[in-house]
């Protein structure tokens, strides 16, 4: 049953937080700027309370049920990073308190940069971008600054597999830089023959995403990197697959000159419904100084006995500020308590069970479904949603139906080199029981949409919520509620 | 292996079905010369020993929970009710991801919508987005939106000195590829008629801010008619707990309201993540960028919510996006609605009004201490600018040395500003602390 809006559980004279009279002499309000009406709900903290459990319980998400949800890595939260990331001295330090009455917090940013340069093989980082699209404008920025300051000033090419994320061709656009899109060949890799053709001294530089969107490395990612870096263009890595490379390979030593990580996916930061996120950008040795303002760097050296000193600091050429202060610390926090916990060992340890799960599923799937690519996969793998035998069942109805089983869907409909595309990412932390359970539901599925399709049309069938009528949504264009006691102007 | 449950019979019947002997017999595709790097990372800690090493980092930062702070500049300390962070503990809010599947999302989609109606409400504006990563970012969008409404035919963006140094310089960085003209904040004494006179046909977008930067509170109603008369559009940077007691940007105008969410009910966090607000006219709606949530109906005719208008998005529009923005603030933006909510009709205009109060005290005691002055007489909300009769960093180190953390040093920004300090007093600042604030400015000033 829908849980009501809080302006309809608002009755006027209500109230859950009072607080005390004001200790001072009373100040004359502002001449003709105060306000006559504050149109917000008046509830009790009790049905505020009840009003935002109910609506939590809506939600399916990773502490209530297995989430392959492909290219977010839905992996396990840890409850510490929470309680770390609340403690007076992170949660409660002001930005702009100063350098020294902030040394904890600066040493902790400093470490997560250096740890970052390590696992991805970069010489330079930037914590400050707020997301993972938010890291590509940076770096893409980073590229176009770096061939301008070169006198470069054609470069304004940037290809981009077909298989990439919208936001990659949408961070192009907004960078200034032109988009070409480049074709994946029957293997998934980019296809190299269209690469050179298109390489000359208009390429400002190639985004990859590796794992690709197949969840398969590039086979000849240095092939491409050479081809690329051989006629002045930089490459720029999508992170956004970081996690079965943790330990494995480093982007860096691949070849990559510029990356962005995902904290909230490789480095358990919470997704939060949908933000907030981190993006931290890794940058090659001749790109450090265009890095966004500021970073954490040692202004002091130490010694044996006392620590350096931490400050922030504006690389020479940077191409600017990305956002307000300095990234999302309450983030960086989280991420530096889950790698500190994990280690050496316990970093390659994620990429070895992200994969082991990932493949495990696919071979047990492969039968049922097509694999369009079916060969040994990273942390993911994509196969279609779609069967010649069965013409009325398409991905939306499987992810539907899959729901029944208590089970988040795959990520459908991308990418968009796969019909009918389900993309699913188990993460390594989820238990064999739990991945048999879902190839069992998904076996099961397979076999409905051939001997009772309906079943899976019309999914599904035991959530508080049945399909929504997207359509309508889009024409009525209801965004807001209004109090009723307020005429919407 | 922290968080990791296989057991080694996992591992190899897991190894068996997939037909090989070792999990590294999966990663034959990766180059062999740089596969398997040695790295450098420390060794891995207990629960136990990183709570123990952490607390120790956290207890070398000054904080609020110890000092009085009368620092703000952008960001806030105000009281967040218990009810906030044990909303944003569940669960299910916050381990979930972005709402791509409504059925078994409506938790966080009406939340989403009951944020866009809250923001909508307190701004006075037809509709509010999902949220954006943070005030300055959802300025950047509000630039990128104007130049979409006039096909990127207009080249010219008006900002005034009056905004957020940082917000102003986010535009800028934003920009640098697209080839605009930025200007209006060149000079400190850029008032509503400087800005006026360089309004022109080839403006797109006029920026101002509602409290400014520097604390002070304007009427924009003429200002913003003549941003109009050129076609431009007009967008105010707001503080949106300070709208609980003045007049929303919608009285004045406004055709884009962006602003930094973080004083509703979001620690300071050292500088993040906050949320970024961003509300604007129904007539904007299709070019604005973000996530947006829309009311529907199920197949089984009860109510629900989806996300809505994905046309404009980089999934389905990729390189022809209204933004390149995927996700938004989304456990941010639940904080501030349950913080809305909580505070309620009420609560919202009790904190603003006494953050307006008590600023105003503690500027007239400073004002009347002599060696200190306030800058000017303009009316203005919780923040004030004084001159000093010393730089600025040694007056905090002495207040520092008494528990209080002082105000912003405006000379570090504005050259012209040396000796200025952007004070800062909200609800939390007790008569008691504003005092001592005043005493110990005296007894510098005689030492």
């Amino acid at each position: 049953m829908p849980e009501a809006l809080i302006y309809e559980l608002s009755s006027p004279g209500r109230y859950a937080v009072a607080f005390p009279e004001s200790d001072v002499p009373h100040a004359a309000p502002p001449d003709g700027l105060e306000r006559d009406d504050l149109p917000l709900p008046e509830l009790s903290e009790l049905d505020l309370v009840r009003h935002f459990v109910r609506l939590s319980q809506y939600n399916h998400s990773i502490d209530t049920g297995f989430y392959p949800l492909g290219s977010c890595t839905m992996k396990y939260n840890p409850k510490i990073n929470e309680d770390i990331a609340r403690m007076p001295g992170f949660a409660f330090a002001h930005p702009l308190q100063g350098e020294k009455i902030s040394q904890g917090i600066l040493a902790i940013m400093y470490e997560l940069q250096e740890w970052l340069k390590e696992i991805g093989g970069f010489a330079g980082i930037s914590l400050q971008p707020a997301a993972g699209a938010h890291g590509e404008l940076t770096g893409l920025l980073i590229i176009r600054n770096y061939h301008r300051d070169r006198g470069d000033h054609t470069r304004t090419k940037m290809l981009i597999p077909d298989s990439a994320h919208g936001t990659n061709p949408a961070s192009t656009t907004m960078a200034g830089l032109e988009l070409i899109e480049l074709p994946s060949d029957a293997r998934g890799n980019i296809d190299l023959e269209k690469l050179r053709e298109v390489c000359d001294d208009s390429l400002a530089g190639l985004m990859l995403t590796n794992p690709n969107t197949l969840g398969l490395f590039e086979e000849h990612v240095q092939e491409v990197v050479r081809v690329v870096h051989e006629c002045g263009g930089l490459m720029y890595g999508d992170g956004a697959n970081m996690n079965p490379l943790l330990g494995i390979v480093r982007p860096g030593d691949l070849g990559f000159d510029v990356m962005h990580f995902n904290l909230h996916k490789t480095f358990s930061t919470p997704h939060g419904g949908g933000g907030p996120g981190s993006g931290p950008v890794g940058v090659a040795q001749g790109l450090v100084d265009f890095l966004p303002a500021p970073i954490v760097d040692i202004v002091e050296p130490g010694d044996e006995g006392t620590a350096p000193t931490f400050g922030l600091v504006k690389p020479l050429k940077s191409i600017g500020r990305m956002k307000s202060f300095h990234g999302h610390f309450g983030m960086h926090v989280r991420a530096y308590t889950y790698m500190r916990m994990q280690g050496k060992a316990g970093i390659r340890a994620i990429a070895d069970h992200a994969v082991l799960n990932a493949n495990y599923l696919r071979v047990r799937l492969r039968d049922a479904y097509e694999i369009p690519f079916d060969r040994v996969c990273m942390h993911e793998f994509v196969m279609e949603g779609m069967w010649p035998d069965a013409p009325d069942i398409h991905a939306l109805d499987i992810s539907k139906r899959i729901m029944d089983f208590g089970f988040h869907p795959p990520t459908n409909y991308f990418p968009l080199i796969v019909k009918e595309a389900l993309m699913i990412e188990p993460t390594e932390t989820e238990s064999k029981e739990t991945l048999d359970a879902f190839v069992e539901a998904m076996l099961k599925i397979a076999d409905e949409a051939h001997t009772s399709p309906e079943t899976l049309r019309s999914a599904p069938h035991s959530t508080p919520f049945g399909r929504m009528d997207e359509v309508k949504a889009a024409r009525e264009l209801v965004l807001c509620c209004r109090p009723a006691y307020i005429p919407k102007a | 292996m922290a968080y990791i449950p296989h057991t080694e019979k996992d591992r190899q019947e897991m190894l068996d079905v997939i037909g090989v002997e070792r999990i590294e017999d999966l990663y034959d595709a990766i180059p062999e010369d740089v596969r398997f790097p040695d790295l450098d990372l420390p060794p891995a800690l207990s629960e136990m020993e990183i709570l123990e090493e952490l607390q120790r980092y956290a207890e070398t930062n000054v904080n609020t929970k110890h000092f009085h702070y009368f620092l703000g500049a952008g960001a806030y300390n105000h009281f967040i009710p218990s009810v906030v962070n044990h909303m944003l503990l569940r669960s299910e809010f916050h381990t979930a991801y972005t709402p791509y599947q409504p059925e078994i999302s409506q938790g966080t989609l009406q939340v989403i919508f009951e944020y866009q109606s809250l923001i909508a409400n307190l701004t006075g504006m037809d509709v509010s987005n999902a949220s954006h990563y943070d005030g300055a970012t959802a300025l950047a969008e509000a630039v990128i939106l104007a130049l979409h409404e006039h096909r990127f035919k207009r080249k010219k963006i008006i900002l005034s000195p009056g905004i957020n140094p940082q917000f102003r310089e986010v535009v800028r960085t934003y920009m640098q590829g697209l080839d605009l003209e930025i200007s209006g904040d060149e000079d400190l004494e850029n008032g509503q008629d400087n800005l006026r006179s360089m309004i022109d046909g080839d403006t797109t977008l006029v920026a101002v801010q509602y409290p400014d930067f520097f604390g002070h509170i304007y009427d924009f109603s003429n200002f913003a008619e003549a941003v109009h008369a050129a076609g431009a559009l007009f967008c105010v940077v707001v503080n949106p707990l300070a709208l609980g007691y003045l007049k929303p940007p919608s009285e004045f105008g406004a055709d884009v309201v962006v602003g930094e969410g973080q004083p509703l009910g979001i620690p300071l966090s050292f500088g993040g993540p906050y949320l970024g607000i961003f509300a604007t006219l129904d007539r904007y709606v299709r070019k604005m960028a973000g996530r947006l949530v829309g009311e529907t109906e199920d197949s089984r005719g009860q109510r629900g919510y989806v996300l809505t208008l994905t046309p404009r998005e980089q999934h389905i529009r990729r390189q022809r996006a209204t933004s390149n923005i995927c996700t938004n603030q989304g456990l941010i933006a639940l904080a501030s609605t349950v913080y809305m909510s909580a505070m309620g009709k009420q609560g919202l205009r009790q904190v603003a009004e006494l953050c307006y109060q008590k600023a105003h005290y503690a500027a007239n005691e400073i004002d009347s201490l002599g060696g200190y002055r306030l800058w000017n007489n303009d009316p203005f909300f919780n923040e004030f600018v004084i001159s000093c009769p010393h730089p600025v960093a040694e007056i905090n180190d002495f207040l520092l040395d008494r528990e209080i953390v002082g105000g912003f040093d405006l000379g570090r920004t504005y050259e012209k500003l040396e000796h200025h300090m952007l004070l800062a007093v909200t609800e939390l600042n007790s008569k008691d602390q504003i005092d001592a604030l005043v005493s110990a400015l005296k007894e510098f000033d005689h030492a």
